[in-house]
């Protein structure tokens, strides 16, 4: 909280400094007040609302279109070792290569409308997402398979009553980075061919040269990542409760 | 007979090294009698209550239970693992109730049962703590009570009080000398506490230092009740003490 006060503070001493000596041109380092502003028009008139609500559909849809596809995959990945060595060897070609390189890629393919957003969004998420979960499945202690085992469980019942409930702290957390991510890479995703979004409002910002609007536009992400981050860590404690520290 | 252990080996390959576990390792156990099975570390009595249990196949020889070959885990051979291994995200009584819900032990019958046995260890009042709130000792007693409750027909306890201190681990097995006492069961015990196994056992198997073979089987004819500083029972405990002895020294010839 100090640090915050702090940094907001350092903030105004930098800018209205600026904006009193003239050292560089005002526009170019926006105050709290001029940023405040804007982002109260932004809001009075609906845009931002709007901004953030199609921002966030983009990153719920591809973000959830991901995780379908980690979590079955990372769950076969992770009990079936054939289809693990086949897979993961793809991944770790694919996943170096930063995403952002292929989002013209994705334009190409599925234009400028939402699916190449939500694409790329699922592009960007999945690979980690499956690897993490693939990972906590594979790390389930042998041991509880072979309590569960000889308390006559069979491999459907190893794999729903042991193995998942086993790897859940693991697969939230992949979860949970996977939606930050997809946090992340909306903006990129939204400076091409979008015509709403945050990043689409950042981007704007600069076409008609409003730097108090980018700054805007990056606060506004940046409490929406910490608001989504403190949800889903919450989410996180409410399921997995009884295991912290065992 | 309850179990019987026939002509069974074992071996590893470690490094490209063949590596003898177990050699020919013949015992019979009979119905509600409690066998303890001792030996150096590295005797492979671990690697044989494991074979029964059916997590290792055997390289040669096979394991009868009920007259029946076995062939991987199964809920007629209940296990109690040195490091309890308690599912950390169910309950005390979930735990309890895991192989009654597997085998569709109806819902009434299933919470008779699990009280039934969380009084049977003392741990009525702690039924809806998760296994991280316990103790050592009573994340055990949650283990013992897991595989009792699932009724099988053997339980096979691999080193079950080792990680716990000396006086929690004489607790249980006055615990567990009383349960024996109360509801007879058929078990293999291995342990490397010579104390442990003659306060125990109606046999002590010896095991020899690798690669195992079964070096003496000694018969405890001690009352049901035991008392560690009998006479009879040090007299028991020193017996034991030379025949493991021979076999540590061994190791380090």
């Amino acid at each position: 909280m100090i640090a915050l006060l702090g940094t907001l503070a350092a903030w105004a001493i930098v800018t209205y400094g600026n904006a009193s000596l003239g050292v560089v041109n005002p526009a170019l380092l926006p105050t709290p007040g001029a940023v405040g502003a804007v982002l109260l028009d932004a809001i009075r008139d609906g845009s931002l609302p709007r901004h953030i609500l199609v921002s966030l559909v983009r990153v719920a849809e591809g973000f959830g279109l991901a995780a379908l596809i980690a979590l079955a995959g990372g769950l076969l990945a992770g009990i079936c070792t054939p289809v693990r060595l086949m897979v993961e060897p793809a991944i770790e070609f694919v996943r170096p290569i930063p995403p952002l390189a292929f989002l013209p890629m994705f334009l190409v393919w599925f234009g400028l409308g939402e699916t190449s957003k939500v694409a790329f969004i699922g592009y960007t998420t999945v690979f980690p997402m499956f690897v993490a979960i693939a990972a906590s499945v594979l790390q389930v202690d042998v041991m509880l398979l072979r309590a569960a085992a000889s308390l006559g469980a069979r491999r459907r019942d190893l794999i729903q009553r042991v193995v998942v409930p086993a790897a859940l702290p693991g697969i939230v957390v992949a979860l949970r980075v996977g939606f930050g991510l997809a946090l992340f890479v909306i903006v990129g995703a939204e400076f091409m061919g979008a015509d709403a979004g945050l990043g689409y409002l950042i981007m704007e910002g600069r076409t008609f040269f409003n730097p108090a609007q980018i700054v805007m536009g990056a606060l506004v992400l940046g409490l929406l990542g910490s608001l989504v981050n403190w949800l889903l860590l919450a989410a996180e404690r409410r399921i997995v409760p009884a295991q912290k520290g065992a | 007979m309850k179990i019987q252990i026939q002509g069974v080996s074992k071996s590893f390959a470690v490094g490209g090294v063949t590596q003898h576990a177990l050699v020919d390792v013949d015992l019979d156990v009979a119905e509600r009698e409690l066998i303890c099975l001792l030996g150096p570390s590295g005797c492979g009595k671990s690697t044989l209550l494991n074979i029964v249990a059916g997590f290792l196949q055997p390289t040669s020889g096979r394991v009868l239970v009920d007259g029946r070959a076995i062939s991987g885990p199964g809920a007629d051979r209940g296990v109690v693992f040195q490091e309890y291994v308690l599912f950390p995200w169910l309950t005390v009584a979930g735990n309890v109730a895991f192989g009654l819900e597997l085998g569709g032990v109806p819902y009434d019958d299933r919470v008779r049962i699990v009280r039934h046995y969380l009084a049977l260890v003392g741990l009525e009042a702690h039924a809806e703590k998760f296994p991280v709130q316990l103790s050592g000792g009573m994340k055990q007693r949650v283990a013992i009570a897991r595989a009792l409750a699932n009724d099988p027909a053997v339980i096979l306890m691999d080193e079950p009080f080792g990680a716990l201190d000396a006086q929690t681990r004489e607790v249980l097995q006055d615990e567990l000398s009383r349960i024996q006492r109360v509801e007879p069961k058929t078990i293999l015990f291995v342990t490397h506490s010579i104390r442990e196994a003659v306060y125990l056992a109606d046999r002590v198997v010896v095991m020899t230092s690798a690669p195992g073979r079964i070096k003496q089987v000694v018969p405890i004819k001690l009352p049901e009740t035991r008392d560690r500083f009998a006479a009879d029972f040090t007299q028991y405990e020193s017996e034991i003490t030379r025949l493991v002895k021979e076999e540590v020294a061994k190791v380090h010839e």
